[in-house]
């Protein structure tokens, strides 16, 4: 009896044992689901092996769950490389270069798949890829240049809204830059590398790194993105006319349209430059060293002496609406109100503005129009001007005999006081 | 003929036992004489301020739409708008000035000790709704610093332990500075505060006439030893005629200050906007403001804020009482309300300065 006893007890022990081990086995295994053996080495390798987990975490792809397997195919639960690194677990090891587009465009170009994260995102990105030059020149088998991961990283890709990321507008020209400004680089490929210094001397630039204003044009919003390509000379037009609307809708009818399709000119860029777009000025009617009218025309000609006319406009409204602004600040540094007249100022400002517009239809007549209506506005606003300065010293007399009369009173007072007080 | 017409009157309703209090009314007269003229000139100040205010009316559109436009309006197109607007504003913070200099005179001359107690306490509740006139009217053009300041005001009302919240939102109309506040300061402005001035200036006139002018004790113990140096003036027409003069004066200041620096009306209120930089209080509530900005954030387990406005809460409680602390005449005022004052003085001119040189 004792010794079944013991065999019982020696059993209730077995089975004690056998339950730890299933849910300590139970609890390794979960904790194996949770281990990612390729960060665990990778992370210790330096580059270019080397992905640690804090620049993995930042990826957008790890955020959303995807692991290093989604790409590299492996098994990340094993730390033997033999299983992890196995041809059995479909590990494809570095992807090539030629490859990734393609890898990319497995989920990216898979609408149903992308909905699931943002039912807004493009699935267009490989097929615009095919157009561009990066991508016809990679087809075509030249290994150098730009695939995905060459703009948007790789490992810890961020999604282009965030401030961080390569693609977001304001590194754009800076990740653009990285290839088209290295000249050893671009050497085999003949184009120049001086666009991102041009652009730096911008007003595009001046306006989207100086001013904030994430809409301000950057390579991808003339260039293109996925599908770079350069825009073509006949079709400048179209790239400028995307934000610059009047100026293009009367550049289009305009007599220089004409002559520069059949010259070959690529429109716009002629007087404005492309890269280094440079905040017009009056003076580009001018002769000096920003003039660009006498680039083509001669000196004399009709058309020179309607540029004459339509500067002289030009600064004749803003000398105008400057003298206006003078007389209005003397006024209100007297304290009168003349917040009616500086409103009327915005709207001759508008028209200096329509005025420097209109010159894209290359017609004088059209250009003084508005000129003449600024005119006539700022005409006004310094009327207004001088008629508070004038009110100014009225009231300024008024005080005078008011203080005359005070002064009369007050000696009468004491006169009358001293006079009951004798 | 002006004669014969007041006879007619006396003789119906015996004006003249009305004037008699008046006839033997007088006033000491010695070296500081001429601080008994500042509550002269504020009762005028007031007195302009209810007739500007009362032009002002004839225009004003009270409601965040309108307010703006409308002194706009009498700014620049109604005749002689834009100098009854100015006056308004500047005679508002000369009165603000006056009564302040009203009170430490007050103070100093120490005319504050029995039996004048009440007359004290009359006298700060009205500089407290003077002050309530300022903040009130402040809003009333709805400009973008008119609109902070009320927004920044009504926030630190909302400090007050318990009371506060249902004080701000009581005060706004609202949790927000709305038209709503404009709504309601407007008829603090123009109905609740004036109503509730000219009561207490009627107590406040009525106690000065009851008890006379007081004589600071210095003055008064040197005419105990030389009684041939006591010297009176009667009040009327002696005294009132001087009073008329300070008044004469008083508008050619206000006429220099409104045609030299007519009263700027800035730009319109965008609640959607952010508040200017360093934006102040009006000068006449920069010393609290400053009070409450040097004090932490954190004082023992005390939000500094909430201890700066129960503070100054406080302070305004014990200065509305201090009558109470001093000695009864004939014996000796007492020493530290004299230090005391000159302290207070001192700090609100100092706190000012400092509050107006801070970035």
């Amino acid at each position: 009896m004792a010794f079944l006893r013991n065999k019982f007890r020696l059993l209730r022990a077995a089975r004690t044992a056998g339950l730890a081990g299933v849910i300590v086995l139970g609890v390794c295994l979960g904790y194996g689901q949770t281990t990612n053996s390729c960060l665990d080495c990778h992370s210790a390798m330096p580059d270019p092996l080397g992905v640690t987990q804090e620049k993995f975490s930042q990826d957008i792809h790890a955020q959303k769950g995807l692991t290093c397997t989604s790409c590299h195919g492996g098994d990340a639960n094993s730390y033997d490389p033999t299983v992890s690194m196995g041809a059995k677990a479909g590990f494809k090891g570095k992807i090539d270069r030629r490859q990734v587009p393609q890898l990319c465009a497995s989920c990216h170009s898979n609408p149903t798949y992308m909905k699931q994260y943002d039912p807004g995102l493009r699935t267009d990105q490989l097929d615009q890829y095919h157009t561009s030059v990066h991508g016809k020149r990679q087809a075509a088998g030249d290994s150098k240049v730009a695939v995905c991961i060459d703009c948007h990283s790789v490992h810890d890709i961020r999604p282009p809204s965030d401030p961080r990321s390569t693609v977001n507008p304001v590194n754009i020209a800076t990740t653009c830059s990285r290839c088209h400004s290295d000249a050893a680089y671009m050497k085999p490929y003949g184009i120049p590398t001086d666009q991102f210094a041009k652009y730096k001397t911008s007003v595009h630039y001046q306006a989207m790194m100086v001013n904030g204003d994430l809409s301000a044009p950057t390579c991808t919003t003339c260039h293109g993105n996925h599908g770079a390509v350069p825009p073509g000379v006949d079709k400048v037009q179209n790239v400028c006319a995307n934000c610059h609307v009047f100026q293009a809708q009367m550049y289009e009818k305009s007599s220089h349209k004409a002559a520069f399709d059949a010259l070959g000119l690529p429109g716009c860029v002629v007087c404005h430059s492309n890269h280094g777009i440079h905040m017009p000025s009056d003076a580009m009617l001018g002769t000096g060293p920003q003039g660009v009218c006498m680039r083509c025309h001669q000196p004399g000609d009709r058309c020179d002496q309607a540029r004459v006319k339509i500067q002289s406009g030009l600064m004749q409204l803003d000398g105008a609406i400057t003298q206006a602004d003078q007389t209005l600040s003397v006024a209100e540094a007297s304290g009168m109100d003349v917040s009616e007249a500086r409103l009327a100022q915005s709207q001759a400002r508008d028209q200096l503005i329509k005025a420097r517009v209109t010159i894209h239809t290359y017609q004088q007549a059209l250009v003084d129009q508005d000129v003449q209506a600024g005119l006539k506005i700022a005409a006004k606003d310094q009327q207004a001007g001088k008629d508070a300065m004038v009110e100014r010293n009225q009231r300024r007399i008024g005080l005078g005999i008011c203080f005359l009369a005070i002064a009369i009173m007050l000696a009468g007072l004491w006169l009358f006081i001293r006079k009951i007080e004798r | 003929m002006i004669a014969a017409i007041l006879r007619w009157l006396d003789e119906r309703l015996h004006l003249d036992d009305l004037i008699a209090p008046f006839r033997h009314k007088t006033v000491p007269v010695h070296r500081l004489t001429y601080w008994y003229f500042f509550g002269g000139i504020t009762l005028f100040l007031f007195g302009v301020q209810v007739v500007t205010g009362i032009l002002l009316l004839l225009y004003y559109h009270a409601g965040a739409n309108d307010a703006f436009e409308s002194v706009q309006y009498i700014m620049t197109k109604v005749r002689y708008g834009w100098l009854i607007r100015s006056i308004h504003s500047w005679s508002a913070n000369l009165m603000i000035l006056t009564a302040f200099a009203h009170m430490f005179s007050v103070l100093f001359l120490k005319a504050y000790r029995k039996p004048r107690e009440l007359t004290w306490i009359s006298g700060m509740l009205l500089l407290f709704l003077v002050m309530g006139f300022g903040f009130s009217g402040y809003l009333l053009p709805w400009n973008t610093l008119a609109f902070f300041a009320t927004k920044v005001g009504t926030a630190m009302v909302g400090q007050v332990p318990i009371i506060g919240q249902p004080m701000m939102i009581f005060l706004r109309g609202g949790p927000q500075v709305t038209g709503a506040t404009l709504i309601r300061f407007f008829g603090f402005h123009v109905a609740v505060l004036p109503g509730l001035v000219v009561v207490l200036i009627s107590i406040h006139l009525f106690l000065v006439q009851r008890l006379g002018m007081s004589v600071p004790p210095k003055i008064e113990a040197e005419w105990a030893e030389n009684p041939s140096v006591k010297r009176e003036m009667k009040f009327f027409p002696n005294f009132m005629l001087r009073e008329m003069m300070a008044w004469y004066v008083t508008v050619g200041v206000l006429g220099a200050l409104a045609a030299i620096f007519p009263w700027n009306l800035g730009v319109k209120a965008d609640p959607f906007g952010s508040a200017p930089a360093g934006i102040k209080p009006e000068w006449y509530f920069l010393f609290m403001y400053q009070t409450l900005k040097i004090i932490p954030s954190k004082v023992w387990f005390v939000e500094g804020e909430v201890l700066g406005i129960v503070g100054c809460g406080l302070a305004g409680l014990l200065w509305l009482l201090l009558p109470f602390f001093d000695s009864e005449p004939p014996s000796r005022p007492k020493r530290w309300i004299t230090g005391l004052a000159i302290f207070a003085l001192m700090y609100v001119a100092g706190m000012s300065a400092y509050g107006f040189l801070a970035k």
